[in-house]
C-alpha cells in the first residue's frame, strides 16, 4: 500500500512524518538535529531514501545532513556514520558545509558585489542554503539555493559543492538587493522534460532560467509590476516569494510575487496576474495540485508589514481554472483569531489518486488535506515555526 | 595533551559527549588547538571559524583560565594552565539571538 512520509523543517529542528495512504494517523519523529534551524529538507525524487537537509544556525553556521534511510538516521556527507576521525591517506571530510563563490576568469565570473540597503556595493557573503533541490534522475546530484544569492551543486552526495557561476555573473547581480529575508537564492525547479533546463528565483532580483544545464542564465521577470520599482519594465529588482510548476507543464509556471499572484504560459518569456478575487495577493507559497495541472492553491497574507492571514482566519485558497477565480478552503481550519504565516517552502503535495495538500504553519501547526484541499485536519499542533513542508509518496 | 570544551551543539556534531582533548605540536596557540580539533573532527570544520578566511564566527567566544581570549591573535601562546592541561580551552556560543 501506498504511503507518505512528510519532511519538515523548523526553527529548531526537523521532524518527520509518516502515514499510510489514508492520511489519517501519523507517526510523529523528531527532532532531529534539535535546536538548529533546519531551512529545508527535501528527498530525493530519485531514490527516496536518499534525503538532504540544510542545518543552520547563526552561532555555527551552515551543516549539510543527508540520511539514507529515510530520515531515520543522519550524517554530513563525507563523514560515515560511526566515524569520526580522518584517518591517514584518507579523503578529506568535512566540505561538504563548503561552500565558496567561484570568482575564477575561466568561469566569467568575476562578481564580488552587490547592491546593499543602503546603495552601496557590498561583498557577496555566504550565510546559509535556503533550499535543497535533488536531481530528478541522480541520488547524488543535488543542488543549493544559498544566501547571499547563488547556486551551487553538488554531484557527490553533498560532499562537495561547486557553483554554478553563471548565475552572479550573467550581468544583473551588481543590481541585486536583499529582501527583508536577505538575499536568497530559495526556488529551484527542474524541468522535468528538459534536463538543460531549470528556473530559480531570488529575493529581491527575480526569476531566471537556464537552457544550457546552468551555465548561462536569463531574466524572466517581463511582464512583473512592484510598485516600489520606478522603472515599470525593470529587468530585475523583483521580489520573487516562490515558483511553482505542474511537471507535465513545464512551460506553465505559477508564482507567488511580494505581492500579485502570476502566470506563465511560456516558460517564463512573459508573466500575467492572475491574482483575481484573492482577498489580498501578498503571500509566499503556491503550489500545484498533483494530478490537475490548472489547480493551484496559495495561502493570502495580509500584508507585507502584517505577515499573518487575513482577518485572523487560515484560509488556503484554491483556483481550478490556473487562476483569477478563487475559492476559501477553510474546514479544519482555525477561522477566528489565527494570526500565522505560511512561509514560502512550507507547502507541498502528494501524488496518491486523491492529491493530499500540506503545509506548515510559523505557529507550529502542520496541515493536511488528503482530499485536495476540501477538508484539513492537523498532523501535528505544537512544533517551534515551520520552514519548509515536502511530501514523499512512498510506493 | 590540551583540554576543550566545547559547545553542546557541536558535541552533538562531533558525536562527542563531554571534553575532548587534542595534541598539539610546538606552540600551543588558538589556531593550532583549532587546526587540531578540527584534524581530530573534521565535521566542525567551518562552525568555529570561517572555512576561508579561518576568522572566528561572531558568535562564537573562546575563554581559558577566566579570561576572554577571543581578541587574542590567533597565534598568540595560550595560557600556561592551558598547556599544562590544568585548565579546558572553553569554545563557547555567545549569549545572543534571544
Amino acid at each position: 500500500m501506498s504511503s507518505v512520509r512528510v519532511l519538515v523543517g523548523t526553527r529548531k529542528g526537523a521532524f518527520v512524518l509518516r502515514s499510510d495512504g489514508k492520511r489519517e494517523k501519523w507517526d510523529v519523529s523528531g527532532p532531529h538535529f534539535s535546536g538548529w534551524e533546519l531551512y529545508h529538507v527535501k528527498g530525493s525524487p530519485a531514490d527516496p531514501n536518499r534525503v538532504y537537509a540544510s542545518q543552520c544556525s547563526e552561532w555555527f553556521g551552515q551543516v549539510i545532513q543527508r540520511s539514507d534511510d529515510g530520515g531515520k538516521t543522519w550524517y554530513q556527507p563525507g563523514t560515515p556514520p560511526g566515524e569520526v576521525t580522518a584517518g591517514p591517506g584518507s579523503l578529506p571530510k568535512a566540505a561538504s558545509n563548503k561552500f565558496i563563490y567561484d570568482v575564477s576568469a575561466e568561469t566569467g565570473a568575476p562578481l564580488t558585489t552587490h547592491q546593499f540597503y543602503d546603495g552601496n556595493q557590498h561583498p557577496w557573503e555566504f550565510k546559509r542554503v535556503w533550499h535543497l533541490e535533488p536531481s530528478l534522475s541522480d541520488p547524488d546530484t543535488v543542488y543549493a539555493g544559498v544566501e547571499d544569492a547563488a547556486l551551487f551543486r553538488s554531484t557527490d552526495g553533498g560532499k562537495n559543492w561547486h557553483e554554478l557561476a553563471g548565475v552572479r555573473g550573467h550581468g544583473t547581480g551588481p543590481q541585486w538587493q536583499p529582501g527583508a529575508g536577505g538575499m536568497c537564492l530559495h526556488t529551484i525547479t527542474l524541468d522535468p522534460s528538459d534536463p538543460q533546463r531549470m528556473f530559480i528565483a531570488i529575493s529581491a532580483a527575480g526569476a531566471f532560467r537556464t537552457d544550457d544545464g546552468g551555465k548561462s542564465w536569463k531574466p524572466i521577470n517581463r511582464g512583473l509590476r512592484s510598485q516600489y520599482i520606478p522603472d515599470p519594465n525593470a529587468e530585475v529588482g523583483h521580489c520573487v516569494h516562490h515558483v511553482a510548476m505542474h511537471p507535465a507543464r513545464p512551460n506553465v509556471l505559477f508564482m507567488q510575487k511580494h505581492w500579485d499572484v502570476m502566470r506563465s504560459d511560456n516558460a517564463g518569456e512573459e508573466w500575467r496576474e492572475i491574482s483575481g478575487n484573492l482577498p489580498t495577493d501578498f503571500g509566499f507559497v503556491i503550489d500545484v495540485h498533483a494530478h490537475e495541472p490548472e489547480t493551484i492553491y496559495v495561502v493570502p497574507i495580509k500584508s507585507d508589514g502584517e505577515h499573518f492571514v487575513h482577518e485572523g482566519k487560515l484560509r488556503v485558497y484554491r483556483s481550478r481554472s490556473g487562476g483569477n477565480e478563487w475559492e476559501a478552503l477553510t474546514k479544519g481550519l482555525p477561522q477566528e483569531n489565527c494570526y500565522v504565516n505560511v512561509l514560502r517552502d512550507a507547502m507541498a503535495v502528494d501524488s496518491l489518486e486523491k492529491c493530499g495538500v500540506y503545509f506548515g504553519t510559523t505557529g507550529g501547526q502542520v496541515y493536511a488535506s488528503a482530499d485536495a484541499g476540501d477538508s484539513w485536519a492537523p498532523i501535528v499542533r505544537d512544533l517551534p515555526a515551520v520552514l519548509s513542508v515536502e511530501v514523499q509518496t512512498l510506493a | 595533551m590540551i583540554r576543550v570544551i566545547i559547545p553542546a551543539h557541536l558535541r552533538t556534531l562531533a558525536r562527542v559527549e563531554g571534553e575532548v582533548r587534542v595534541e598539539v605540536e610546538g606552540v600551543a596557540t588558538q589556531r593550532a588547538v583549532l587546526d587540531a580539533l578540527e584534524e581530530r573532527y573534521p565535521m566542525l570544520r567551518g562552525t568555529i571559524r570561517d572555512h576561508v578566511t579561518q576568522k572566528r564566527r561572531p558568535f562564537v567566544r573562546f575563554f581559558a583560565c577566566e579570561r576572554d581570549l577571543s581578541h587574542e591573535a590567533p597565534d598568540a601562546r595560550l595560557p600556561d594552565a592551558v598547556i599544562a592541561g590544568t585548565e579546558p580551552f572553553l569554545i563557547v556560543g555567545a549569549i545572543a539571538g534571544g
